[in-house]
Order: C-alpha cells, then sequence, then structure tokens
C-alpha cells in the first residue's frame, strides 16, 4: 500500500515538474543578462573567461557567501570529528612500493595542475574552486599512499584564514577607492594577459588556497578518525 | 551525440545501480561512476568550468569522503 502511495506520489510530482518545464524554452536565449554578460563581459571585466567574470565580478558577494558556507562546514566537521580522537593506535599497513612511489611522483604534479586552474582562472575554464578541489585531491592521494605523512595543521589554517582575509580586504578596499564593496579599482590591463582583468585573478587565489586548504583538512580529518 | 545518448544511459544505469546494490562499496562506485559521466557530459555541453568541479569534487573526494565513511560502520546493508 506504501509502495503504490510513494509511486502515485512520484508520478504526480513527475507530472508537475514536467509541465512547468515545458515551458521554458531550451535552447533559445530568453533572459536578457546572459547575453549582456557575453556582449559587454570581456570590456567592462577584463576577463576572458566568462563564467569567471560573473562568478567573482557581477557576482562577488554571492561567492563570498559560497565560501563562507564552505568555511562553515569544515569548521563543523573539525569541531565534531577532533574531540573524540585520541584512542588511535592502530598500526597502519605499509603501502605497496608501486603506490607509494606513484602517488610520490603524481604529487607535485597534481599540485602545479591545480596551481595553473586557479593562477588562470581568468584566461581558461577553472578558478578557485575547481584548483583548490584538484589540490585537495592530491592531499587525498597522498593521504592513501604514503600513510605516515600529514599536512600541518597550522599551515592549513593559516592558507585558509589568509584567503577569506585576502577576499574580504579587497572586497572593503572596492569601498575605500569606490563607491561598493568588491569593486574592480585596479587596471584592466590588455584582455587575455595574466596580469589582467584587476582584483579577479587575486581573489581567485585566494579562493583557491582557501578551498583547497579547507577540503584538505576535512579529508584529514576523516582520515583521523577512521 | 550517440555518445552524448551512451553517458546519459550510463548515467541512468549508475544511478540505478547505486539504490539497488546491497554492497555500499559498489553503491559508493556506481554513483562516482553517475558522477563521472556528468562530468563528460557537461565537457561535451560546452561546460567546462562545470566539468572540472563535477570531476573533482562528485567523482574524487565525495567517494572517498564515503568510503571512509563506510569504513568506520558497516559494509552490507541488511
Amino acid at each position: 500500500m506504501r509502495r503504490i502511495i510513494s509511486i502515485l506520489l512520484l508520478v504526480i510530482l513527475a507530472f508537475g515538474i514536467s509541465l512547468s518545464l515545458a515551458k521554458i524554452p531550451f535552447g533559445t536565449p530568453k533572459t536578457k543578462v546572459g547575453r549582456y554578460y557575453i556582449d559587454e563581459g570581456i570590456e567592462e571585466t577584463g576577463a576572458t573567461n566568462i563564467v569567471t567574470s560573473v562568478v567573482v565580478n557581477y557576482r562577488g558577494f554571492d561567492t563570498l557567501g559560497e565560501v563562507t558556507v564552505l568555511f562553515i562546514a569544515a569548521i563543523g566537521l573539525g569541531a565534531v570529528l577532533t574531540g573524540s580522537g585520541g584512542e588511535e593506535t592502530r598500526k597502519k599497513q605499509p603501502a605497496s612500493l608501486v603506490l607509494y612511489t606513484g602517488c610520490r611522483l603524481l604529487f607535485p604534479l597534481i599540485l602545479v595542475f591545480g596551481t595553473y586552474i586557479f593562477i588562470h582562472g581568468h584566461l581558461t575554464p577553472g578558478g578557485g574552486f575547481q584548483g583548490g578541489a584538484i589540490i585537495a585531491s592530491g592531499f587525498l592521494l597522498i593521504y592513501l599512499g604514503c600513510r605516515e605523512r600529514r599536512i600541518s595543521q597550522r599551515a592549513s589554517k593559516l592558507a585558509e584564514s589568509l584567503g577569506g582575509l585576502i577576499f574580504v580586504v579587497i572586497g572593503l578596499l572596492g569601498l575605500v577607492f569606490g563607491s561598493y564593496f568588491l569593486l574592480n579599482f585596479l587596471p584592466k590591463g590588455t584582455a587575455n594577459a595574466i596580469f589582467s582583468a584587476g582584483i579577479i585573478p587575486i581573489i581567485y587565489i585566494a579562493i583557491g588556497f582557501k578551498v583547497g586548504s579547507e577540503l584538505a583538512s576535512i579529508i584529514d580529518n576523516l582520515i583521523e578518525e577512521s | 551525440m550517440i555518445f552524448v545518448f551512451f553517458l546519459i544511459l550510463l548515467m541512468l544505469v549508475g544511478a540505478v545501480a547505486a539504490s539497488i546494490f546491497r554492497d555500499l562499496i559498489s553503491a559508493v562506485i556506481a554513483a562516482a561512476l553517475v558522477s563521472l559521466a556528468a562530468a563528460i557530459l557537461f565537457y561535451f555541453l560546452q561546460a567546462p568550468d562545470v566539468a572540472m568541479a563535477e570531476a573533482a569534487i562528485g567523482a574524487a573526494l565525495t567517494t572517498a569522503i564515503f568510503i571512509i565513511a563506510i569504513r568506520r560502520t558497516k559494509r552490507y546493508e541488511e
């Protein structure tokens, strides 16, 4: 009986969703703002990657909120997990030679790749969040392959706090030099150059450090506990 | 075009498998398959930024976190 009712509910739900989605014409631009970003984005912000110009410049305040959510999640996880530790004395099996050598070989390459992704966030696809996630997956590889190695909690907290601080301070400097929070007050430069787009690369590098260290410390907390 | 439909099919199969499997490690791997196919699909839909985030977070980090959690609890569902 419960099964029939739930299937019926799902059908009604699917019907409602498809009814409302059918009204949206897919593939044709309906909003004017999207067209505006594509036409004027490069000139106004100096970033050739439109996604970055929206995420960091037009909608920079939303990104600050997003970074804050991730920060609170990492802090909460750390607070829940670090309290019960201490009994961890079980001997860890060492990884095999192939895995150990492979992860030591790959780790610097992954770090360089992640750094490239967030430094070139305003030119090529990717940015602070993507680069940070790639760096965190490099640390995950280190935890799986070279088990005796740990990241220093101090360094990770320092990178995290510095990233957040730089983001907020640059936002406030916009208030000092101009009229609103996160104003792009630095010179735009020529498009497609690495030193261009004003504050966008600085903010994305800060986000990259912040996201990378946060995700790495989440993994560190979880592995420490298990 | 055929490849895109194959990816969508792969995502559906992975999603159904993830909910059917009793072995939770297998279910997590099936869910990672969904993420990986979604990442490739995003790339073909010309959204490389989303594809990158999906591949790094959905396929790598989430899977690892789930597996660590399963190690602490039970591997098989009753």
